[in-house]
């Protein structure tokens, strides 16, 4: 267990660093987390029955991604959409939503 | 929304939008003399794409949508309608924060003519409107030239299509009601491909969950012009013979050619004449008439082939098609979650391209289908679309996307929350 959430933190940290590395698009970035919005709202701020984006902790919402493509976390959907994702632009994804307004 | 100091600040610093002059907020529609957008169709894609580029120019660019409808009804969810478990109300939205909370100038109107060397609409109610970059999401139109019989009198009043959410919505529910029990509810459905494909399969299960209450010796049958079931096929096939057994009849390569009104009865290519209670026939359809019109639909004169990276027309320059009009990528659906999804990635690109920068080169976005197989149980498909620069089309992403394991009614909830989710984004 503990050896498990080791390997996922230093992944996590792999990616973010990456992500942070990388001179990402922001501009790019946004208009893939627009995708997003058309369950989880405008500017990651939902309706209600789905979960908003916007202010999320940032390695919280990489690791529920990483966990939804990995198989590790069930879903009805996520399991199946974040799989269409590298795991750098979900970690940008993450970053992005993260820094948006509650 | 913005407040006044913070949009001098980014008009100050937005390049070629820094000389458009001051506005005195987000709920005006502009000075006049900044970049001017128009939007012909306030559907899922055109509503987007006027609220999106509105948003990402901060509020720079003038944006004037063209509708003719007074209030937006959106086609997921009018199946529900028909099963009585939802009502014209539940599926419609105003357009009023459009207007309010995003300075989008609406013009309820029909555009009769696209003068692509002038930049100019002509109005149907007279007028015209100038633009810079015009942004083109009329949906559908029928095919009715493949269907003689429909021309004639009446006869579009009596046999529906309801494929268009709207009055349609409503008369054909009215059949159903009116309908003796022991009678037959035929669907025609066209060759793929048409706007939502898994929808009439969805609406079988709509029309046979209402029978199932309330007229329980009717049937209903399916007559498909395609080989098979062409979204969900076994998710649906397993509603049919779960749920509604000796209810709901599929018969396949059932190609419509004609329709005797009077009689409400169905000719087909090779199969023998069909006759029904209520007869609910979708005709083939093509972009809508104002892109086939100005010379937008150059896939077989029907779909209008796009640069996936912007939306432009290949035919027409600084004319933008977004939504069903569209000729789609490979494994893209025409889908009202699709032009949403269109509608922000074109208007990224028209914001780009009026304020000198380069579009994104790398769009990715999804589509997300729900249909309810009951009036809470719920099956979806979902796919991951990213564009291909060799291919320079949009590509499905290899191991991405799926289907329900079995209809459920937790993703009946999603559903709905979906719709409240993707309504928002698209008009709020």
């Amino acid at each position: 267990m503990k050896l498990n959430a080791l390997v996922i933190a230093s992944a996590l940290t792999v990616v973010t660093g990456w992500a942070q590395a990388q001179a990402v698009d922001p501009l790019q970035v946004r208009s893939w987390a627009s995708a997003c919005a058309s369950c989880h709202g405008t500017h990651g701020v939902a309706q209600a029955g789905n979960e908003s984006l916007a202010g999320a902790n940032k390695d919280d919402m990489l690791k529920k991604l990483l966990d939804f493509k990995s198989g590790k976390k069930p879903a009805t959907i996520m399991h199946q959409l974040s799989k269409g994702y590298s795991d750098e632009q979900l970690a940008a994804l993450a970053t992005y939503f993260s820094a948006l307004k509650k | 929304m913005m407040k006044r100091r913070q949009f001098v600040q980014t008009v100050g610093t937005a390049g070629s939008l820094g000389a458009l002059g001051l506005m005195s907020g987000c709920a005006s529609t502009g000075s006049g003399k900044g970049p001017k957008v128009v939007v012909i169709g306030g559907g899922y894609g055109g509503a987007t794409a006027a609220k999106y580029v509105r948003m990402w120019s901060d509020y720079g660019i003038d944006v004037t949508l063209v509708e003719p409808n007074s209030t937006f009804i959106s086609c997921p969810i009018s199946n529900l309608v028909l099963g009585g478990s939802k009502t014209m109300a539940d599926i419609t939205t105003p357009y009023d924060n459009l207007v309010k909370r995003h300075g989008v100038r609406l013009v309820q109107d029909m555009v009769t003519r696209i003068d692509s060397d002038k930049r100019m609409v002509m109005l149907a109610k007279g007028g015209e409107l100038p633009y810079d970059r015009l942004i083109v999401s009329p949906g559908v139109d029928f095919m009715w030239e493949n269907l003689p019989g429909m021309a004639k009198d009446g006869a579009k009043d009596k046999v529906l299509h309801s494929w268009k959410a709207g009055a349609q919505t409503v008369a054909l529910r009215k059949q159903l009601e009116a309908m003796p029990d022991g009678g037959v509810y035929a669907l025609s459905i066209p060759l793929a491909p048409y706007r939502c494909p898994p929808g009439p399969y969805e609406r079988a299960c709509q029309v046979a969950s209402y029978f199932t209450k309330a007229k329980p010796k009717s049937k209903v049958l399916i007559l498909d012009a395609n080989d098979d079931v062409t979204s969900k096929g076994p998710l649906f096939k397993k509603a049919w013979a779960d749920r509604y057994a000796g209810m709901v009849e599929y018969r396949p390569k059932h190609k419509a050619v004609d329709v005797d009104a009077a009689t409400n009865t169905l000719k087909f290519e090779f199969n023998d004449d069909v006759k029904a209670t209520v007869l609910n026939v979708i005709p083939e359809m093509r972009a809508g008439d104002i892109a086939v019109k100005t010379g937008m639909a150059t896939a077989n004169k029907r779909w209008c082939e796009i640069d996936f990276l912007t939306h432009e027309s290949i035919a027409v320059k600084n004319v933008h098609v977004l939504g069903d009009s569209i000729q789609i990528a490979p494994a893209m659906p025409k889908s009202g979650h699709m032009a949403n999804q269109h509608g922000k990635t074109c208007a990224a690109a028209v914001v780009a391209l009026l304020t000198g920068k380069q579009p994104n080169q790398l769009p990715i976005y999804n589509n997300t289908c729900y249909s309810f197989v009951s009036e809470e149980d719920v099956v979806h498909v979902s796919s991951v679309h990213r564009y291909d620069a060799e291919k320079k089309t949009m590509l499905t992403v290899a191991g991405s996307g799926g289907v329900s394991s079995a209809a459920n009614e937790l993703e009946g909830r999603y559903a709905m929350a979906w719709a409240r989710n993707i309504w928002a984004d698209t008009l709020a």
